[in-house]
């Protein structure tokens, strides 16, 4: 029962992306096309699951003083796991990705949850929370690369929607697009759940 | 230098071209002051990490910089955050000594620079660049300095904004965060005409 919704409440309702504002710097560079953004959102929650899972192994060994810098070193060996695997196996993204792989590192979703969840949970309910923040992350970066590919280039995952008669509209691929479809979405998710909105 | 300045304050805006350092600028925007002592914590951070990590990336992981035949590129993610972790408990401590109330004022967020991509994000960019914009420790003191101060005038802008916006009537549901997405997204509009710019 807890396990279930540890899982469904970072999808929608404490989305760590449009409620806790997390992670949104590597966020929304890599939302330009479908397969970038898909990608990316996959690396995190690789990432996030696995760094909670260790640092919930490990929670009890690590005395608190020092417990970001092992946070640290944990979250960049899995990035360059997930580095080097991208490169060998899928280089053209992430050659796009470029640097933002490198910055899964500092994304504020995967430090966060270790230091909100894994640092005081068993292993298999912290692994759990890390997947499930990790989609939740995935899901919207999925929903803005839906925007901004569709509208700005007229296809989805490289395959034509629109016909000849659509002029794609550059702007939606400039990076401006992608801060105001992501406010949009905030604007939508606050007007139905009326208890996250501010005073 | 002049052009590699003017790049990385006003073109490539940390913010408005890369959308880095995005979770704590939109946390933090909230009174212009704290935005100022925020902005110059990371502008300082960024003109002494980036520099170094120049310097380890040309004497320690650069393609056979270390030893002939060796190429420790890829551990340069894990170096790169040492340092800044390193750096950034450093800069903790002195404002903590001399600036107690500005300490308590950015409270979590004092730490949370070694994980603000800006800085990350400055030091993978500085590596992309070498030999070509970047080619001595000079260059990349320009360049921390300059993305810094980008970052900088980022946080300062939008929190002047936001202590305005407090008094209009803004709908429920885009109230925080909501509208300060949007407002970034027209701010970086604004600033996508510097990128024409050749000097």
């Amino acid at each position: 029962m807890k396990l279930s919704k540890n899982f469904t409440n970072p999808l929608a309702a404490n989305n760590p992306v449009i409620v806790q504002i997390l992670g949104i710097c590597s966020a929304l560079a890599v939302t330009v096309k479908l397969e970038p953004a898909f990608v990316m959102g996959l690396s995190v929650t690789f990432v996030c699951a696995f760094s909670n899972l260790f640092m919930s192994l490990l929670r009890k060994g690590v005395p608190s003083r020092i417990r970001i810098i092992v946070q640290l070193v944990v979250i960049a060996t899995l990035v360059i796991v997930v580095d080097q695997f991208l490169r060998a196996y899928m280089y053209d993204v992430s050659k796009q990705l470029s640097v933002y792989v490198g910055l899964i590192i500092t994304n504020c979703i995967v430090m966060g949850r270790v230091e909100a969840f894994a640092l005081g949970n068993k292993p298999w309910d912290s692994f759990v929370d890390g997947v499930a923040n990790g989609l939740g992350y995935a899901f919207i970066l999925v929903l803005v690369a839906f925007f901004r590919e569709l509208f700005g280039s007229g296809e989805l995952f490289g395959f034509e929607i629109f016909g000849d008669w659509y002029t794609p509209n550059a702007l939606m691929l400039f990076p401006p697009m992608a801060l105001i479809i992501i406010g949009c979405i905030i604007w939508v998710h606050r007007s139905i759940n009326k208890d996250l909105q501010e005073k | 230098m002049l052009n590699l300045f003017i790049n990385s304050v006003f073109i490539e805006n940390m913010v408005f071209a890369y959308f880095f350092g995005m979770c704590s600028y939109i946390a933090v925007s909230k009174s212009v002051k704290t935005a100022l002592g925020l902005g110059a914590a990371v502008t300082f951070v960024q003109v002494m990490t980036v520099p170094l990590n120049y310097l380890l990336n040309e004497y320690v992981l650069a393609p056979n910089a270390l030893a002939e035949g060796v190429d420790l590129s890829f551990l340069s993610f894990i170096l790169f955050i040492a340092v800044i972790a390193a750096f950034v408990q450093l800069v903790e401590m002195i404002v903590e000594k001399f600036a107690p109330a500005l300490y308590n004022q950015l409270g979590i967020f004092l730490p949370l620079i070694a994980v603000n991509c800006a800085i990350m994000g400055g030091s993978l960019f500085m590596q992309q660049m070498v030999g070509t914009e970047i080619n001595s420790v000079g260059d990349s003191i320009v360049y921390g300095l300059g993305s810094g101060i980008g970052w900088w005038l980022a946080i300062v802008m939008m929190a002047a904004i936001r202590e305005k916006i407090e008094y209009s009537h803004v709908p429920a549901a885009m109230k925080g965060p909501g509208i300060a997405f949007i407002i970034t997204g027209l701010m970086g509009m604004a600033f996508m005409i510097f990128s024409g710019i050749q000097l």
